[in-house]
């Protein structure tokens, strides 16, 4: 997978053109571009009300745009028919800022739901393959029968991580994954989403706010504010922005900390 | 790119080897299971077992996982089998699926007689805990309603109008119109049948007493029900479910207080309210219907209405309507409250809420009616 990575680095997993996207009179993202390269992790930083979330979902398709293209996985969404959008959503997981999970089902059935739908698999393999599931996010077999509302926030986003990995997707989108962890839990959450990325070859598309997850876990940092991309690059070239957002973000105390 | 998976026995003495080739990715799955679970049968007795996935094109968490099935079953003697060939990439992803605890999978529990049994008995010791709730929820309602009457400026005026707004005013359309066609319905059918007796002009008795008596008041209960009764279990249910309930008490408020007795203050004075506008309704119809299609001159239909109507009927309907408002109240926050984490219990709930809502409301129908009769009114 690796030389595959190498031979198609040139060529975006995303490729996002000119999107503009509105709310009545207030314009969220106004003609931005950004590309998202195979098998790296992108994490996502801006003020917040930026729109950071409003993209994640824009890319996904629950928010409609006003104008732009754009194309994962070289098919444009826009002209896609219904097979080739099926086709490329199962190629993606998700994972929401609040797990999104479907509280009448148990966590087993919550991870094999998507498998259930595309996959033609025994019961046994689909129950084995939860457990697998479960083991890479760090979680015991146990949990696999419990609710969701009776599971703590960190197991949430878990068992929410082990649902968008379910059919072991090339792309996967995480929206604020550490909000709400306490530290050694987001540390222990940006390190497993860098295992999985090396283990599974995932690209991962990361909204965040966590300077640690930033130092961590991304490869390349894309900046967004006034409904552009203002910066993207390295933690380097991020710290040696000039912006004044970015020096403040990239420079405060709590960025001070994390450095030393 | 994608090819078949294989997975090929190559001899190779008193060893065991097998090559694994091809594409061994979750679209694959039932392919490679059957695969796998035809090598595991091929185990017997020799020195060493290898599975050789140097030729595997593409793995991902299914196909590492039938591999490690796959050296985990042939692992049943003395010899343990090992996986060869496998490329720096992959090793990580076989060594994490290593890591999986094979637990068996906990079927559910059969169905049994005993079981059946116990469920029949839970439902009936359920009856006696569903009034004890409706009971504790009267109890609590009272109790607060007492605490703002001693301190009234802790009653949420803002709050009871706005559920007035919403259980009132904008259910006044919709409980006018059908009011107004079961009014007119009724005039009809009493005229097709009396006609045969000459007495078409009774209709106008049998209209006044029953849409101001009972059909008035019961319908319009009905529809609130229906209306009010379940927006307030969902309203209260999803504020449990995201724990804006346990929120309300941390910051010392009580959330009877400030939830549940605006929503009953503005239930109990809107039913009478829609009640009286619903039987107007139901007259003008029936009076419209009379004229049309009947020939009573409206104001024969007056005139009748005057004799036939003493204010007792007008009073045993709308007495009724507080009642049976906070009866539906009532219901519908024990239901909203009691809603538990998931969308499915918010559902079961709402549904239980209009249930139980309407069949209390014909139940005290049925104690008023053998009140009013008993007192003679």
């Amino acid at each position: 997978m690796a030389g595959e990575a190498q031979r198609e680095t040139s060529d975006p997993i995303i490729r996002v053109r000119d999107i503009t996207v509105q709310f009545g009179a207030t314009r969220v993202l106004d003609g931005l571009n950004l590309d998202v390269k195979r098998g790296e992790i992108l994490g996502f930083v801006g003020p917040s009300g930026a729109g950071k979330s409003v993209l994640t979902r824009t890319i996904i398709g629950l928010v409609p745009k006003v104008a732009g293209s754009i194309e994962v996985f070289g098919v444009d969404l826009d002209s896609s028919n219904t097979s080739q959008r099926r086709n490329v959503e199962r190629r993606w997981g998700v994972l929401f800022q609040q797990g999104a999970l479907f509280s009448s089902l148990t966590v087993r059935q919550n991870i094999q739901f998507p498998m259930r739908e595309y996959l033609r698999v025994s019961q046994r393999l689909m129950d084995e393959i939860t457990m697998a599931k479960l083991t890479m996010v760090g979680l015991k077999p146990e949990v696999a029968e419990r609710f969701p509302s009776e599971l703590s926030g960190g197991m949430i986003k878990r068992v929410a991580l082990a649902r968008a990995l379910s059919l072991d997707p090339d792309l996967v989108f995480l929206d604020e994954p550490t909000s709400g962890l306490d530290p050694i839990g987001a540390g222990d959450f940006d390190d497993l989403v860098r295992t999985l990325q090396r283990t599974l070859g995932l690209t991962v598309f990361m909204v965040t706010h966590d300077l640690d997850s930033l130092y961590t876990a991304c490869d390349r940092i894309a900046v967004l504010g006034n409904g552009k991309i203002i910066a993207a690059g390295s933690i380097a070239d991020m710290q040696a922005s000039q912006h004044p957002w970015l020096r403040q973000y990239f420079h405060g105390k709590r960025a001070r900390a994390v450095m030393t | 790119m994608n090819s078949d998976p294989k997975l090929e026995r190559i001899a190779k003495g008193n060893a065991l080897a097998l090559c694994a080739t091809g594409t061994w990715t979750a679209s694959f799955a039932p392919v490679l299971e059957r695969m796998v679970a035809d090598a595991e049968k091929l185990a017997g007795s020799p020195q060493s077992i290898f599975i050789d996935v140097s030729e595997v094109a593409k793995l991902d968490t299914f196909g590492a996982w039938l591999i490690e099935r796959l050296r985990r079953s042939l692992t049943k003697g003395p010899v343990e089998a090992q996986i060869a060939g496998l490329s720096a990439n992959y090793s990580s992803l076989v060594d994490e699926v290593r890591r999986v605890r094979a637990t068996a999978v906990v079927d559910s529990s059969p169905v049994t007689i005993t079981g059946m049994l116990e469920q029949i008995g839970r439902a009936v010791a359920g009856v006696g805990g569903t009034v004890a709730g409706l009971v504790d929820m009267l109890g609590a309602v009272l109790a607060a309603g007492f605490r703002v009457l001693i301190h009234p400026r802790s009653f949420r005026l803002t709050s009871t109008v706005h559920h007035m707004e919403q259980v009132c005013w904008r259910a006044v359309p919709i409980i006018v119109l059908i009011t107004f066609l079961i009014g007119c319905i009724i005039a009809q059918q009493g005229i097709f049948h009396f006609r045969r007796f000459g007495a078409d002009i009774f209709v106008v008795d049998m209209l006044g007493v029953l849409v101001l008596r009972e059909i008035g008041v019961l319908l319009v209960a009905i529809m609130v029900a229906g209306r009010s009764g379940s927006a307030y279990t969902a309203e209260l249910g999803s504020m449990k479910m995201r724990e804006e309930i346990d929120a309300l008490r941390t910051m010392g408020f009580d959330p009877i207080e400030v939830l549940v007795l605006p929503r009953m203050m503005a239930l109990v004075l809107a039913l009478p309210i829609l009640a009286f506008l619903g039987a107007m309704a139901a007259l003008y119809g029936g009076g419209l219907v009379a004229w049309l299609y009947g020939g009573v001159e409206p104001e024969a239909f007056l005139l009748r209405l005057r004799d036939a109507i003493s204010i007792d009927h007008f009073i045993v309907g709308i007495v009724k309507a507080p009642v049976m408002a906070a009866v539906i109240g009532i219901v519908a926050c024990v239901e909203g409250l009691a809603v538990q984490g998931s969308a499915e219990s918010l559902g079961q709930h709402t549904t239980a809420s209009v249930v139980k809502g309407i069949f209390f409301v014909i139940v005290m129908d049925g104690v008023f009616a053998i009140f009013f009769a008993s007192i003679g009114m």
